[in-house]
Order: structure tokens, then sequence, then C-alpha cells
């Protein structure tokens, strides 16, 4: 982000720039930064909080007025992930026995998901490579995928990783419409991962690439780097 | 897996401090014109998508609410975008701003660029230079910029 911020002080305008890593603030020497101790995706801290993003937004902007050489400031609020709640969403009962269970899974929470993009927008979900209706299909290419198919025959529709997103897009949303809270950060994350046949199939195919021997572009972003 | 973990793994990337750093001194912020550079990846549905390694931008139409969070990593969360764009484009908080009189202007073009790029050599002779000349031509003095 410093990267632009220099580009940009050097056309002339003054930047302020929002980190959730400090390091990073600090390793690209950023003119005017904001040391925000917040999840990953979330650097105005709290969605749905216009109070809190108003106030962080305020501290970073003011330092224009209030700085006058190369400063890092730190929020003095931190949010921190604990690494372990996940959603507890529940999900459908088999409907067609002969689908894969997967595959099943993933249709049977088509609904949820619709409700979700109707309600916020198709900001995050699917379409990087496959579309909604793709996502079964798709879900299927994993599972085939996990059970031992080569991943290149497994139908896989795309690059491995972009689909990969986009499944777990679809599950996020449907996981935001079945919640009872807005979600903390990660929390959809873990449920998917962590608790649905497609977040296994993913993470399943990503041990097979892996044990083939594939090299690491091909597996790495399957997933988070720490699953 | 969790923030944490995520973020120490990012703690051997490497950083690339300018040799000659430039501190640009703006009026005042009240009457400053703000623009929004994030590199969330983010575009409008009816703009090309971003290939890997893409150091190119997208403008962003601070009036259209139509975003699309495109990034790569799969290590950040995405649900907070989702339920509110302000959590990483904070267009609505800035308006806020302009209202109050604590800024001058909130600038109609915004930009974003790619995030998790291998090498930034691209952005930082090329793309960043490029949208700093049309943010710049747009009026802007003081730009905000976010990760995701």
């Amino acid at each position: 982000m410093s990267t632009l911020a220099h580009a940009f002080e050097a056309a002339g305008m003054a930047t302020v720039t929002l980190g959730s890593i400090r390091a990073q603030l600090e390793g690209t020497a950023a003119p005017r930064g904001l040391y925000c101790n917040f999840p990953l995706g979330r650097p105005l801290g709290r969605p749905n909080d216009a109070e809190f993003q108003h106030h962080v937004l305020w501290q970073a902007l003011s330092m224009v007025d209030r700085v006058s050489e190369q400063t890092i400031e730190d929020f003095p609020d931190t949010i921190i992930d604990d690494g372990e709640t996940a959603l507890a969403c529940p999900l459908p009962p088999r409907h067609d026995p002969d689908a894969h269970p997967a595959v099943d899974e993933a249709l049977g929470i088509r609904g949820a998901y619709d409700r979700a993009v109707s309600d916020w927008g198709n900001a995050v979900g699917t379409g990087r490579t496959v579309d909604a209706d793709q996502i079964p299909e798709a879900v299927g290419a994993f599972a085939r995928c996990a059970e031992g198919t080569h991943w290149k025959k497994a139908g896989i529709p795309g690059i491995p990783a972009r689909v990969a997103q986009d499944i777990r897009g679809y599950y996020e949303m449907a996981a935001i419409a079945l919640a009872d809270h807005t979600p903390e950060a990660y929390e959809a994350t873990r449920w998917f991962f962590h608790k649905t046949l497609a977040g296994k199939a993913i993470l399943d195919s990503r041990e097979a690439i892996k044990n083939a021997g594939e090299t690491r572009d091909k597996w790495h972003f399957l997933a988070p780097f720490d699953l | 897996m969790g923030d944490q973990e995520l973020k120490a793994m990012t703690a051997g990337l490497e950083c690339l401090p300018p040799e000659n750093p430039v501190f640009t001194t703006a009026k005042p912020l009240s009457e400053s014109t703000v623009a929004i550079v994030s590199s969330a990846t983010l575009r409008h549905p009816d703009q090309d998508n971003y290939a890997p390694h893409d150091i190119s931008f997208r403008l962003l139409d601070g009036r259209r609410d139509d975003l699309v969070l495109s990034h790569w990593s799969p290590g950040l969360d995405s649900t907070g975008f989702a339920l509110d764009h302000n959590v990483v484009f904070p267009i609505d908080r800035l308006r806020e701003l302009e209202s109050e009189g604590k800024i001058g202007h909130v600038s109609d073009v915004h930009m974003a660029f790619a995030g998790n790029q291998p090498q930034l050599s691209g952005i930082q002779l090329d793309s960043g230079p490029a949208g700093a000349k049309i943010l710049r031509e747009a009026g802007v003095d003081v730009v905000l910029l976010t990760p995701v």
C-alpha cells in the first residue's frame, strides 16, 4: 500500500495509509500511517458500525493537519480475532440421495445464498470464474479430486484457486443469511472449512494436488495459508 | 485458522521503502479534496476483472455502490465487505466528514489496485505514477489508502 503512497506523494498529494500489519507500515516507510490492529479484510474495523468507522477515519485523515514529517500512529482500539469461533449455521438435510453429499449440500443452501445476494449484493460471492448455477458442479469436481481423481481430470471449471474462492464466497454469503448476527471476521470462513463438505473437499484437494508433486502455485491459494 | 496466524505468516515479506521519499504538505484538510485508493482489488461489475499479477488500476465512481471485491488472496475476511463496503471503502464516512466541514470535498473519482503483488516495480514505475496523474488532474489533494 505504501508503494502507492510514495507515488502519490511524489505527484503532489498528501497520503494517509491505513495498515493492519505494523511491520509493513514501518518497512515501507508510509508517509503518514495509522496502524489499526484489526483483522485482515476489515481495515476500518467493524462493518455496520458507522461511529467506529468515523472515529478511525478521522484519526487517520487528521494526520494531514497534525504531522509534518513521516509518522506512524497507533489506533487505540484493537479488534482481535480469537482464531476459533465459527458460525453455527444449520445445514439442510439431504435432499437428493443420488447426488454426491457435497453437491447436495451446495444445492441445499442455494436459497440462503440468493437471500443474501438480494439483501447485500454479490460483492464477494460468485463470479470470479463460475456463477451460482455452476457452484454445485464445481463442488462435485473438487469432491472427485479429493477422492482420488487427478485434479486435471476432475472437471474443475477454471483455475482451481479462483473456483475455490467462488465456492467459498457462495457458502460465506449463505452463512451471512443463515447467521443470527453480524459475523466477526473469519467466523464464516472457519464454518466453511471446518463444518461443510465443500470446504473439506477443497482442503483435501489441496493436499491431493500438493502430494501429486504439483508446483506450489497450483495448490497454495486454495485455502487460507494457516489451514 | 485465524487473523493472528495469517498476519504472522506475512512477517517475512520484503518491504521496499523508497530511497528518496517525498513528504507532501497539503493545504488544510478542510479545504482539501479527498480520494480513496484501495489495494483491495475492487472494481465495478462492468469493469474487467484483475488477472494474476495485474498491476493496472480501476477507476471507481464514488456515486456507485456496486463494488466487487476481487482479491486473489484466500487469507482475508471478505464477509465484512459483503455486509458493509465502508469497512474497506469508507465513502459514506467521507461524505459525513464533508458535510461536517472537516474535509473540503469528496472526490468524484477513486481508484483500486490489486493487492498481494509478488513484485512491485511495475506499480512503482508505471501504474502508480499513472494513477497519481489522473487523481491529481481530477483535483485530488489528499489520498486515503486502504488495504484489506
